[in-house]
């Protein structure tokens, strides 16, 4: 399993080397002069210079490249002008918020989700069936920054369970803060865990229709296994397979929901950052807040391979 | 038009069509409806409440009219949205059909581009290009677009691959015609319904994400409004004035859900597979239909069918799989039922213990005896109480049979464990043993292998040990030998024959080979269409069969193990079950046939064991009609087309 996980993060290399490309062209289109634009309205003549200087915005495009890619190597992302603090600062604090609230609805969804697919699956066209279909029907209709408008609505106006905003940021959790943070935590993560969460039960519902067909099923029955072993130990382990993968796409569909999700609830995490940044046409922020999301994003999708190898001892470690 | 007939046939998608065309059609017309201006303000009456002032739902905190902006941005967040999913239809479309058409190096190339920006979060990349862009209502438009071609792109290079190599393709390739024309007439017209489907299924999606980027305030700029932006401006005074973000909220969820409605009804009505209902979940045990009082008991034997009858109860036909089958086995006794496939062999075999798939399946008469009970329309408690530990099931495939991700240790353990309440360790050192018994070698590691890491023997061997593991009375083996190669299955028939000697075991062999038959049965039904059209001992049969169809069965049975290509030397094929003629079911291949056979119905004649179902027997059987025997069967040469007419 060792060399796997090896395996698969020297894999990783080249995805992240083509990631940071990726990026690189799309702000290289940004039209007229780079310097300026790229500061926008912090485009003081210092900075400017500092700019040129810093990414050889006068040299041809490879070369700028190769510029930008050995500094991010050595960590340096640049400084960010509208907030004045190295970007990787800015965005390492901020990412944690979304991590926490991301991470918190990944959770939410993914065993709730599992968990109605596979009930929907067990009583197919039953009442039940059709309660969880309609939910999931609703759940990826739904815009998720309505929901959570609506939710503030209900627990936060209405019922006053829930405050509608003004988490802080992680700080707090050092502070003893821990109750207050899941407290602002649940209406959020709720709202960004309701739209993936249709997406999986949808997609665990037809996988396990798909498994509950095969013969070593039929082969669990007549050993005189009961329903309930035959559909939450034998076929569920079996729909893990492909549910698995599925999970690790909609991770990151939460992870872009989250930048909606952020704004509703005033949740300090980076998908705000990066909106803000764009507004304020901060794009080196925005430049180096993408690249660090995307490569994170990259090492979580090694651990999805690596807990789908250790659930099916048919791919090869 | 079938299509479109069974689209309208699916009432939840019917419904959000309709609401969609709707939604549409107001969104056409709203330059014409007496509306106030979009963007005029009016600072007297901010936030009105529905109705209020003549604003029928209100005004936002510029005292603008919400009915006007809903209409207005309805117009402009439905034209981005089938834009934006046009755009990458189309884009995503051109790359998938071109890396799958000429493969290779392009494909390749393509592919990993498409693999890396899928391995962004995709908002990210959408947020890069806005950045890049800057905000606006097209910028935003091209984000979404671009970020949705991977999916297009992928989906639709898997089918084109499947379609670049079939026959026609090379057809027109050998008649000269160029990369673009082929392109055009013969793969685009086969992936057309691929991008209708993804088209269909995404852009609600698309309509959901441009929506965000405007409630971002990256898409459309103020004062023009789209719902995403009114959703983002309603957001600022949210507690204060709610109802300004009911309207456009709605509107999003009747808009997309419409969309979802009618996407989820085109995916089903292209997909063939979930047309033909194919997904159903199998029920726990058979359902059960059975008219009538239950068959009594003979006492005949240990299992005992009487007057079994299932089907297969699909839309609109009937297949009768299993037509009214009665058979007996004795305690220490091998009884073979054999048949070609479709006879229904394996279906009387699951119907034993109500493993048919149901749906479609359903016992529809008869009774299934074991140690006196009868087990069709027993509750499932009791049934799944007899199932692996009073009647055990060997399968076919054991690669299929088995789970492939529980070792085979962990699926005797279980075995045991559903019928006996004993410690896991007890467990083990049985399965152990079992292993042993089946005459596994180092069972002792073997016992934590994966079936995927045996051979096709050991693996049948694991599934004889898991069929032991609870000592059966009976044991039902279908066809447990046929995936094996000969020499294997020589090994595997002496072991059942063994067991069965040593543990006074009960089996049905089923099986459409007759020399497996010879080999291990002391007494064989034949199957064909459903029933039994001979029964008797063995070695009688073998030495004069005195049904045609039996006879031809044998005549051309050269040797064990070959029996698959042997009975594709019957002229003719097995009648379908739904349309079974009247009279004699064998009368289409049979040589003998006369008018008379295809009257009435033909009774199974016979006593004491030894029964045929024909009027002109080729062997005389007492209590049957009198032996006419036909000309000898002389085995005919089998061709390749004879092959594969009999699949
Ligand atoms: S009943 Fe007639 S048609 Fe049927 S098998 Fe006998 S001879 Fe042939």
């Amino acid at each position: 399993m060792g060399s796997y996980i090896l395996k698969r993060l020297v894999s990783a290399v080249p995805v992240v080397l083509g990631l940071t490309i990726v990026v690189f062209l799309i702000m290289a289109m940004i039209p007229g002069d780079p310097a300026t634009a790229i500061l926008g309205a912090y485009a003081t003549p210092e900075n400017v210079a500092r700019i040129n200087r810093d990414l050889g915005l006068d040299q041809p495009l490879p070369v700028r490249y190769f510029i930008w890619l050995t500094s991010l190597l050595q960590g340096d992302f640049g400084r960010s002008y509208s907030l004045n603090r190295p970007v990787l600062d800015e965005v390492w604090e901020r990412f944690q918020a979304t991590l926490l609230l991301a991470g918190a609805s990944f959770v939410i969804c993914s065993i709730l989700g599992v968990a109605a697919g596979v009930v929907s699956a067990a009583r197919q066209y039953g009442t039940a069936d059709k309660a969880i279909t309609f939910a999931v029907l609703l759940g990826i209709s739904i815009p998720s920054f309505f929901l959570g408008m609506m939710l503030i609505l209900i627990f936060s106006v209405s019922l006053g369970w829930f405050p509608p905003s003004g988490m802080q940021g992680l700080a707090y959790l050092g502070g003893g803060g821990f109750r207050d943070v899941a407290h602002h935590l649940v209406l959020p993560a709720t709202a960004l865990a309701l739209v993936a969460l249709g997406v999986i039960a949808r997609l665990s519902r037809s996988a396990m229709l798909e498994v509950l067909r095969q013969d070593y099923i039929r082969t669990a029955r007549a050993k005189g296994v009961d329903e309930r072993g035959v559909v939450w130990r034998h076929a569920l382990k079996a729909a893990m397979v492909s549910i698995v993968p599925v999970l690790g796409l909609q991770a990151g569909f939460v992870l872009s929901g989250a930048v909606y999700i952020e704004k509703v609830f005033e949740w300090p995490g980076v998908g705000r950052m990066l909106v803000d940044a764009i507004l304020q046409r901060d794009l080196l922020l925005v430049q180096g807040g993408v690249v660090l999301v995307a490569t994170l994003y990259v090492l979580f999708n090694i651990i999805v391979d690596v807990i789908q190898a250790m659930l099916d001892p048919r791919i090869k470690t | 038009m079938t299509t479109l007939a069974l689209i309208a046939r699916n009432r939840l998608a019917l419904w959000g069509g309709i609401v969609l065309i709707l939604v549409i059609l107001l969104a056409l017309v709203t330059p014409w409806l007496p509306l106030y201006p979009p963007n005029a303000t009016d600072p007297s009456i901010k936030n009105a409440w529905f109705g209020e002032e003549g604003h029928l739902l209100g005004t936002d905190h510029l005292g603008r009219d919400i009915l006007s902006r809903l209409l207005w941005g309805t117009r402009v967040s439905l034209a981005i949205g089938f834009a934006s999913a046009v755009i990458a239809a189309v884009l995503g479309a051109a790359i998938g059909i071109v890396a799958g058409y000429f493969g290779g190096r392009t494909d390749n190339i393509l592919m990993r581009l498409i693999d890396l920006i899928m391995g962004f979060p995709y908002i990210l990349l959408a947020l890069a290009i806005v950045a890049a862009l800057g905000p606006g209502l097209m910028n935003a438009l091209i984000a979404v677009a671009a970020v949705n071609i991977p999916f297009f792109a992928r989906n639709i290079r898997g089918v084109t691959v499947g379609i670049a190599h079939k026959e026609f393709v090379d057809a027109a390739k050998l008649a000269g015609m160029g990369h673009v024309r082929i392109i055009l007439t013969e793969i685009l017209p086969n992936v057309v319904p691929v991008i209708v489907v993804a088209a269909s299924t995404t852009v609600g999606w698309m309509i959901l994400e441009t929506a965000g980027l405007s409630f971002l305030g990256l898409g459309s700029q103020p004062p023009d409004p789209d719902l995403g932006s009114m959703l983002g401006l309603a957001k600022d005074s949210l507690i204060t004035d709610p109802h300004v973000s009911y309207p456009p909220g709605l509107m999003i969820l009747i808009i997309v859900m419409s969309i979802n409605l009618l996407g989820d009804g085109i995916r089903d009505a292209l997909d063939p597979r979930l047309r033909s209902g194919a997904l159903s979940r199998p029920a726990a045990a058979t359902t059960v239909d059975r008219r009538g009082a239950a068959p009594a008991f003979r006492d005949e034997g240990i299992l005992e069918m009487t007057d079994l009858s299932t089907e297969f109860r699909l839309k609109r036909r009937t297949y009768k799989a299993v037509g009214g089958v009665t058979l007996a086995v004795k305690p220490g006794e091998c009884l073979g039922i054999i048949g070609e496939s479709g006879s229904g062999k394996s279906v009387t075999a699951l119907s034993v213990m109500g493993l048919v798939a149901s749906p479609p399946g359903v016992i529809t008469g008869g009774a299934v005896y074991v140690e006196g009970e009868d087990t069709v329309g027993m509750p499932y408690r009791q049934l799944r109480a007899l199932r692996g530990d009073r009647v055990a099931y060997i399968f076919q495939d054991p690669l299929a049979t088995l789970h492939p991700l529980f070792t085979v240790g962990d699926q005797l353990v279980e075995a045991i464990r559903v019928h006996h309440r004993v410690s896991d360790k007890e467990a083990r050192a049985k399965a152990l043993e079992l292993l042993k018994q089946v005459r596994i070698p180092n069972a002792e590691s073997r016992i934590d292998s994966y079936p995927h890491e045996m051979s096709g023997g050991m693996r049948q061997r694991v599934g004889i040990a898991m069929a032991l593991a609870n000592d059966p009375e009976v044991i039902i083996a279908d066809e447990p030998t046929t995936a094996l190669d000969v020499t294997v299955q020589a090994q595997i028939l002496s072991l059942l024959s063994d067991l069965r000697r040593e543990r006074g075991l009960a089996i049905v062999f089923i099986t459409h080979d007759f020399g497996v038959v010879a080999q291990l049965c002391d007494r064989v039904a034949v199957m064909y269409a459903g029933r039994i059209v001979e029964e008797g001992s063995t070695s009688d049969i073998l030495r004069s069969p005195a049904h045609p169809y039996t006879k031809r069965l044998i005549a051309c049975v050269p040797e064990l193990g070959e029996g698959k290509r042997a009975l594709a030397a019957i002229p003719g094929l097995p009648p379908a079950v739904d349309r079974l003629p009247d009279g004699c079911h064998f009368a289409d291949r049979c040589p003998k046939a006369r008018d008379v056979c295809r009257q009435d119905d033909v009774a199974l004649m016979g006593q004491g064991g030894r029964a045929v179902r024909c009027l002109f027997p080729e062997a005389e059987v007492p209590g049957a009609p009198e032996a006419v025997p036909g000309p000898p069967v002389e085995a005919e040469p089998i061709t390749a087309d004879r092959v594969e007419a009999a699949q």
